[in-house]
């Protein structure tokens, strides 16, 4: 990588100093204003989609076939109660809170128990476990779906939204270990030899002075959680029958293949808004963390 | 209790929930579809029957499998390779120049690799939809209305349609990692390139891409491997694999073999097929993107 730097030399015939002061300055400002001129078109590419998608929610059935870049004549917020009386989607959103809900406990319980022990206790088959997980990272989505239904047929675990949960937590398991484990290895030992004389037992210094410490790393693996388990389609769609069980990507799905005949699209449109608010609350609060977070797992890899 | 005998019921506790979940939802799967991908199996009540390596040769001579395979490829070949480049050009002028709103865009960049697949999935097939869509209507307001097309309903366009929408998705996300890694280059390496005249251009090239490389080399990675999932949820939701198969990519094929035509023994050999292929190919990128002396 040296060598790369030191061939630079060879530029020197355009040494900076030879443009007039003035000269440089219009250039560097010239500069500037091409680069946000590439910036802005990309936010715009970003973000008019999503604007797009928030005007066509508020606009009747006629408004959305006439012409896509008017804006709505009045705000029509029927289109939202559609989207909630007709169409449901308060169900389908219940359905992914308790999912939701029930994964994350599931993964917190499981996860951060095992990134201890891992991360900072020896014993036998340590290696061993700690492979297993590592080898979790790369085994997985649509891969071992076929095995996976039918296990669950045959132990009665489909069209439950418990197991649903169990098997995303499964899915973020070996990621949140990995995750965790790095943590857990940088907390100083003095912590637990001070608890252990104080009386405390394994279990407390866990729960009393390890738990507490990580709490940062605990945090970011709430907000990866929220994000995968929220969005989840592929299980879900697979693994739950039953349309009062379904969770919101397959609420949303479902009512696209309905509005193509009912041509109803307003609802639609509201249907996917009322998906990105949770999303966008989350993101606004705690974006940072999502970010660091992505930084601690996938740089380091 | 004995300290010791404490000790081990307390890694019991910390290590059984963990390895009970991953022995049933993740390894005994994985087992099962390496095992079962040798049998004929078409549906629940069926019994396996062993079949040897037919599935994986019946593959081979299966149109709709190797055009399906064709496709895939075509998409993890085009989207990792514009979704890195953009994510890199992107990274690098939100680092290395002191643009005051560069927050702003890098929270606006990142914003849709945190959206569902889904949500995506159906804002992009409204924004291809030849009457509603604002594609077309945009093309049509500036002139070029004959270039307007049913863009996921013509073979020629469909792909890229759909590569576009996945670029869409993931450039921001790897955006993010390359700037964590540009953070961590010295600011005196392009402080001296500069001094010695070195554009931003010869920096990015003989700087930025140099440092960066061992991150490179895992984001292609991922990004094949993202290829491979998220074409399922996309191609799915959007084209059903049309117009007459031109989008059909190998997870879509995996699924309607399992759950439409109870071909249970084939999806997985499919299955297999895919993770092998795409084992060796995150090996062979590992090898093709080494640098020779490190």
């Amino acid at each position: 990588m040296a060598a790369s730097v030191n061939a630079q030399p060879a530029r020197s015939s355009h040494p900076p100093q030879t443009v007039p002061q003035s000269g440089r300055k219009t250039l560097a400002w010239l500069g500037r204003l091409f680069l946000r001129l590439i910036l802005i078109i990309q936010a715009l590419i970003v973000v008019y989609p999503l604007v797009w998608n928030v005007l066509a929610s508020l606009k009747t059935n006629e408004e959305v076939m006439e012409n896509p870049w008017t804006l709505p004549k009045h705000f029509n917020w029927s289109n939202y109660v559609n989207a909630f009386t007709t169409a449901r989607i308060g169900d389908y959103m219940l359905n992914s809170v308790l999912v939701v809900a029930m994964s994350m406990a599931i993964l917190l319980a499981a996860a951060l128990p095992t990134a201890y022990a891992l991360g900072r206790m020896n014993f036998r088959g340590k290696a061993f476990t700690t492979n297993v997980y590592m080898a979790g990272l790369f085994i997985g989505g649509v891969y071992i779906i076929v095995p996976l239904f039918i296990l669950m047929n045959n132990l009665h675990m489909l069209d439950n939204r418990f197991w649903l949960s169990a098997v995303y937590a499964t899915g973020s398991l070996p990621f949140s270990v990995y995750l965790m484990i790095g943590f857990m290895k940088s907390i100083p030992k003095d912590f637990e030899e001070a608890a252990l004389i104080d009386g405390c037992g394994y279990t407390s210094t866990l729960f009393r002075i390890i738990l507490p410490i990580t709490r940062p790393a605990i945090v970011t693996l709430i907000v990866f959680g929220f994000f995968d388990f929220w969005n989840e389609y592929v299980l879900a769609l697979t693994l739950i029958t039953s349309d009062e069980k379904k969770t919101i990507p397959i609420g949303l799905s479902n009512l696209m293949q309905i509005q193509q005949y009912a041509t109803d699209w307003g609802s639609l449109f509201a249907g996917l808004v009322i998906v990105l608010i949770p999303t966008i609350i989350i993101y606004a609060l705690l974006q940072k963390r999502l970010t660091d977070g992505m930084m601690m797992g996938g740089v380091k890899g | 209790m004995s300290m010791k005998a404490k000790r081990n019921w307390f890694l019991l506790f910390c290590l059984l929930p963990g390895l009970v979940l991953m022995a049933l939802f993740k390894i005994y799967p994985t087992i099962e579809v390496f095992q079962k991908s040798f049998y004929l199996w078409t549906g629940i009540g069926d019994k396996p029957k062993w079949v040897g390596l037919r599935n994986f040769t019946d593959l081979f001579h299966d149109d709709v499998f190797l055009l399906s395979l064709r496709n895939t490829g075509f998409l993890m070949l085009v989207v990792p390779v514009i979704t890195l480049f953009i994510a890199l050009v992107n990274a690098s002028i939100l680092t290395r120049s002191k643009l005051r709103e560069r927050s702003l865009y890098r929270t606006v960049f990142f914003f849709p690799s945190i959206l569902s697949f889904v949500v995506i999935a159906i804002l992009w097939s409204f924004i291809y939809h030849p009457t509603i869509g604002f594609l077309n209507a945009g093309l049509e307001s500036i002139g070029l209305g004959k270039w307007a097309l049913a863009w996921l309903g013509d073979a020629r366009t469909v792909l890229w349609a759909l590569a576009v929408t996945m670029i869409w998705q993931a450039a921001g996300y790897y955006m993010v990692m390359y700037m964590a890694g540009i953070d961590g280059i010295s600011p005196e390496l392009y402080e001296a390139a500069s001094i010695d005249g070195a554009t931003p251009v010869h920096q990015f090239f003989h700087i930025t891409i140099p440092l960066l490389w061992e991150i490179i080399r895992i984001t292609i990675i991922f990004s094949i491997n993202g290829v491979l999932t998220i074409s399922f949820v996309i191609v799915s939701i959007m084209t059903a694999g049309g117009p007459d198969r031109h989008s059909e990519v190998v997870m879509t094929y995996l699924y309607s073999q399992a759950f439409s035509n109870s071909n249970f023994g084939y999806a997985m050999a499919i299955g297999v097929f895919v993770f092998i292929v795409s084992f060796l190919l995150a090996l062979l990128s590992n090898r093709l993107t080494e640098r020779g002396n490190n």
